[in-house]
């Protein structure tokens, strides 16, 4: 069984300084979170309203084509769309009825904006609205903008679930709203834990179908389950709700960290936490150590992509043993992270932003033995000789909770125990 | 507005991306938003390439759009020189860039870099990746090649490979080889490979061979005008087209024929008794035109099969295509538009789909073996092994891609034998395909209703269904087909038995 590393004396990596830089940026656009919405929102339909680019961007990040009707689409806009405003919107019309008459299983329907739509200023909040009049009540129309040039990666999570706080119905109870995509089996597995606390009503954002939508107001908790929802706190605090600020629950000290911030809420007793944690505690402790021998002692180094860098260095070098060299980050939400960042010893670079060319400098400088990048990154490093893990599969994997530590910690042994397993020619094994 | 779901080509400048990446020692500054930067991934992660693309993109935020995006590509442009030291550069804009008007060419121009600084112009909202690519080459040949003294000993240009391109790394190796048997020098292979310097002297070859046509079209056209020289239009795929190639080669060189056949095993195996079972088997084609071209030629003229569909995703090449599949009693499909293809499949029910990746999964989807033959790709589509298209080794290629989906001759045979038997139930495939048993299989209940209504007014009685039953799956869906088509012609309102043997009898070949 793997022991943690003893908390930092000090204020851990809060007050560390942060390498800002702005040069070219690596990384996905908010539209690639509709990849993994969709699946968790089986009512929805997203439709993005943008560019061939737009479109084969989706295609690409997806990966593979197994949907015979996936509930995602482009809008492709065409030249005669950017002469006219009006014709665009009687265009747009067009194509949701199109597409809802195809569709009568879709109760939510996003139109997500993208960096042409944003250009040419096509105002999709009143088209949503225009919608919604017309397709309502059965068909709930919204908007957010997934765009390149406002949003990063898993930033269009953000934009889509603050999409839905204004709509959210008003209550005075008091309830624990848990905020975040998470696959169905491991929202399973958070809700069960909740309920052993005896901790309840717990709603979750996004809910699987539109009907089961959260309540939120003056009595409502929340609890974030991803580091990159800034913005969806925001929108749930002017609506009255308190934000906990705990870790976030990667690993097994995150989890129960997190857990702990929840049932400090509830008033739930010692006992009853240790009865309800002490077991799967145990059991992610143990799966965690067995990634441990092949993590302990390396370096990683990390380039900005998910938003995840912080909880997952905090979990790699408190419960994996690992040396962070740099953290990189596309943004760093000082409230959020406080946490995070008084758990992290000091040590790392904390990096926000970037500028690819001058970060590739430092990890060919620092050759880590293990670099946490970008798909487009990850074979031409390798073929340096650094090893990489895809941050992408971070955010398509199951790895929240006690459940999913060890897979999360598998994650990134895996690459390295791969390297030390193939050989291709005479030399030795070390 | 036109809604898309899966796109058979990307954005015009990822085919330029498709020429940059294939060269060396260019490089390509891309006004463009950060999400852009997607598209490196194609070329390392389905092409499996060892270094990035030489792309720099400028990834322009909200925040920069009300004040000096023009800057941003300035900057980039000049961090890029510095630091890649390419002997040329072409500058371009992706979709959100070309509604910015910064003009990428008219701001390189006045920094007055000391290499060429080559502009494109490609409209995002109008073209595709293919034509981004043939523009792309089309611009940098025009920038750099002039006309030159020829070389001594006849020569050739082979344009049009280019990076995430169908089998183009292997199909150049094999043409190469051709041509060396001919004793004709290749001056050049260009994109694929070329340093911008290289293409300085494509005017120094005889004649060029136009490889692809998507690709490397507007590049011949150009140079047959600026460098006065021939190209060559046959596409060398299948065993017949690389004879015409071969005779087309000749006419531009004035050399004989030479080639070395007997490498070519496509013919032999084509007409051993075990391809007897290839017959008339029903196909359906659909890809980039050429490929689709040459394998309908390839499809009913050298394995014998029934062309029963033809199309292609790009428009540019409609005419032909038309005229090909009009001459095989045809109407082609030219669509870039999935579903439209998946509902043709599904209407036609081939016995084999030759298509891109996208028609892999409708093939699985609808249980139709299917063999890939264009672009896109997909990362299966970069074997490790040499796995050429064209030439004769190509032929050879093609042979066993096509026919491994299919259920062997022989085992056609001992199926139809012991269908009664466990070990050949339907659910088992063909025997060579592991756990592909297509989903068909599952589909009809064991007990089926007394009276199942076919398309119209037809009706299957319970008997016939059942002995439908006993028809092997992989020709399940054409008897079916046939029988339901031969009582509907006859009026007749119920298919028994009977029915179902009248058909095939009639439909016997
Ligand atoms: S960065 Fe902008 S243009 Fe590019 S795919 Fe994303 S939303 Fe579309």
């Amino acid at each position: 069984m793997t022991e943690l590393a003893p908390l930092p004396a000090g204020p851990g990596c809060t007050d560390a300084p942060v390498l800002r830089e702005r040069g070219q940026r690596e990384v996905f656009c908010g539209l690639t979170g509709i990849v993994w919405l969709h699946r968790k929102m089986p009512d929805s339909f997203f439709l993005v309203v943008g560019s061939r680019t737009c479109a084969h961007l989706l295609q690409s990040a997806a990966g593979v084509m197994i949907f015979a009707q996936p509930r995602f689409g482009t809008a492709i806009l065409e030249e005669k769309d950017l002469a006219g405003l009006a014709d665009a919107h009687a265009e747009l019309d067009r194509e949701v009825d199109r597409l809802l008459t195809r569709r009568p299983d879709i109760r939510r329907l996003f139109l997500v904006g993208s960096c042409p739509s944003e250009v040419i200023k096509l105002d999709l909040a009143r088209a949503a609205e225009r919608l919604s009049v017309q397709h309502g009540p059965q068909v709930e129309v919204l908007n957010y903008s997934g765009s390149g040039i406002e949003t990063t990666f898993t930033e269009g999570e953000d934009a889509c679930l603050a999409a839905m706080v204004p709509g959210l119905a008003p209550t005075e109870a008091r309830n624990l709203m848990v905020v975040g995509a998470l696959p169905d089996v491991v929202e399973d597995q958070m809700l069960a834990l909740l309920a052993r606390l005896g901790i309840g009503p717990v709603q979750v954002l996004p809910s699987r179908r539109a009907e089961a939508a959260p309540e939120v107001g003056p009595n409502t908790v929340v609890a974030l389950v991803q580091p990159f929802l800034g913005t969806t706190a925001a929108a749930l605090e002017r609506r009255g709700a308190r934000v906990l600020q705990m870790p976030f629950p990667f690993g097994e000290e995150g989890t129960t960290a997190w857990l702990a911030a929840i049932a400090a809420e509830w008033g739930v007793d010692a006992a009853t936490f240790a009865a309800a944690t002490d077991a799967p505690r145990a059991r992610a402790r143990k799966a965690v150590a067995a990634a441990t021998a092949t993590l302990a002692g390396k370096s990683i180094f990390f380039l900005p992509d998910s938003q995840l860098e912080l909880p997952l260095a905090r979990f790699l070098t408190r419960e994996c043993g690992m040396t962070a060299i740099e953290i990189g980050t596309p943004y760093l939400h000082a409230g959020l992270m406080a946490p995070e960042l008084a758990l992290l010893s000091p040590g790392p670079t904390i990096s926000e932003g970037q500028d690819v060319e001058l970060q590739l400098d430092r990890v060919r400088a620092a050759r880590p033995d293990l670099t946490v990048c970008g798909l487009g990154l990850a074979n031409p490093l390798e073929a340096e000789g650094l090893a990489t893990k895809w941050a992408i599969e971070l955010v398509f994997t199951p790895v929240h909770f006690y459940d999913q530590a060890g897979d999360l910690a598998q994650l990134f042994a895996r690459p390295l125990r791969r390297r030390a397993a193939v050989r291709f020619g005479t030399e030795a094994r070390p | 507005m036109k809604l898309t779901v899966w796109t058979y080509e990307g954005p015009p400048h990822v085919g330029a991306m498709r020429v940059a990446t294939a060269m060396k020692g260019l490089h390509y500054v891309l006004h463009a938003p950060q999400g852009d930067t997607y598209a490196d991934l194609l070329f390392t992660m389905i092409e499996r390439r060892d270094h990035r693309p030489p792309v720099s993109y400028t990834t322009f935020q909200a925040r920069d759009l009300g004040a000096d995006t023009a800057h941003l590509f300035r900057d980039a442009l000049q961090a890029a020189h510095a630091r890649f030291q390419p002997e040329a550069i072409i500058v371009g804009a992706s979709c959100t860039a070309e509604l910015i008007q910064d003009d990428p060419g008219g701001l390189a121009e006045s920094l007055g870099l000391p290499i060429p600084v080559i502009p494109l112009d490609l409209p995002s909202y109008q073209r595709k990746e293919n034509f981004g690519a043939d523009e792309t080459f089309h611009a940098i040949c025009r920038a750099l090649a002039r006309p030159m003294a020829r070389t001594d000993r006849p020569s050739c240009n082979l344009l049009g490979p280019t990076a995430l391109g169908f089998r183009h790394r292997d199909d150049v190796a094999e043409v190469a080889g051709l041509l060396e048997d001919m004793g004709i020098a290749v001056n050049l292979i260009a994109p694929l490979g070329a340093r911008p310097s290289d293409i300085a002297r494509m005017g120094a070859a005889h004649f060029n061979v136009m490889l692809y046509p998507e690709t490397a079209e507007s590049a011949c056209r150009w140079a047959e005008r600026a460098l006065g020289q021939p190209y060559t239009r046959t596409i060398p795929i299948g065993a017949g087209a690389t004879r015409d190639f071969l005779a087309e080669v000749a006419r531009l060189s004035g050399l004989p024929v030479r080639a070395d056949e007997s490498r070519l095993r496509l013919p032999w195996w084509s007409s051993s008794v075990d391809s007897t079972y290839l017959t008339g088997k029903r196909v359906f084609i659909f890809g980039d035109a050429t490929h689709a071209l040459a394998a309908a030629r390839i499809a009913r003229d050298e394995i014998g099969f029934e062309v029963v569909g033809l199309g292609a995703y790009n428009r540019e090449y409609a005419r032909p295509l038309r005229a090909a599949a009009a001459a095989m009693g045809l109407e082609a499909l030219v669509t870039d538009d999935y579903l439209e293809v998946e509902a043709a499949i599904a209407a036609l029910q081939p016995e084999l789909i030759l298509g891109t990746q996208m028609e892999r999964h409708i093939g699985k989807r609808l249980g139709i073996p299917c063999a890939v033959i264009s672009a896109p790709v997909h990362v299966q589509d970069f074997p490790a092994r040499t796995s050429p298209q064209m030439g004769f080794e190509g032929a050879n290629v093609i042979f066993d891609t096509w026919v491994h989906p299919l259920v062997m001759g022989l085992e056609e045979h001992l199926l139809t034998m012991f269908r009664e038997d466990f070990e050949f139930a339907d659910a088992a495939g063909p025997s060579h395909h592991g756990a592909l048993a297509p989903e068909t299989v599952a589909a009809p209940a064991p007990s089926a209703p007394a009276a199942q209504a076919g398309p119209g007014t037809v009706i299957w009685l319970d008997e016939a269904e059942t002995e439908l039953r006993k028809v092997p799956f992989f020709v399940r869906g054409k008897a079916r087909r046939n029988t339901e088509a031969f009582a509907a012609e006859r009026g007749v309102a119920a298919i028994s038995v009977e029915t179902l043997y009248e058909a095939k009898a009639h439909y016997a070949r």
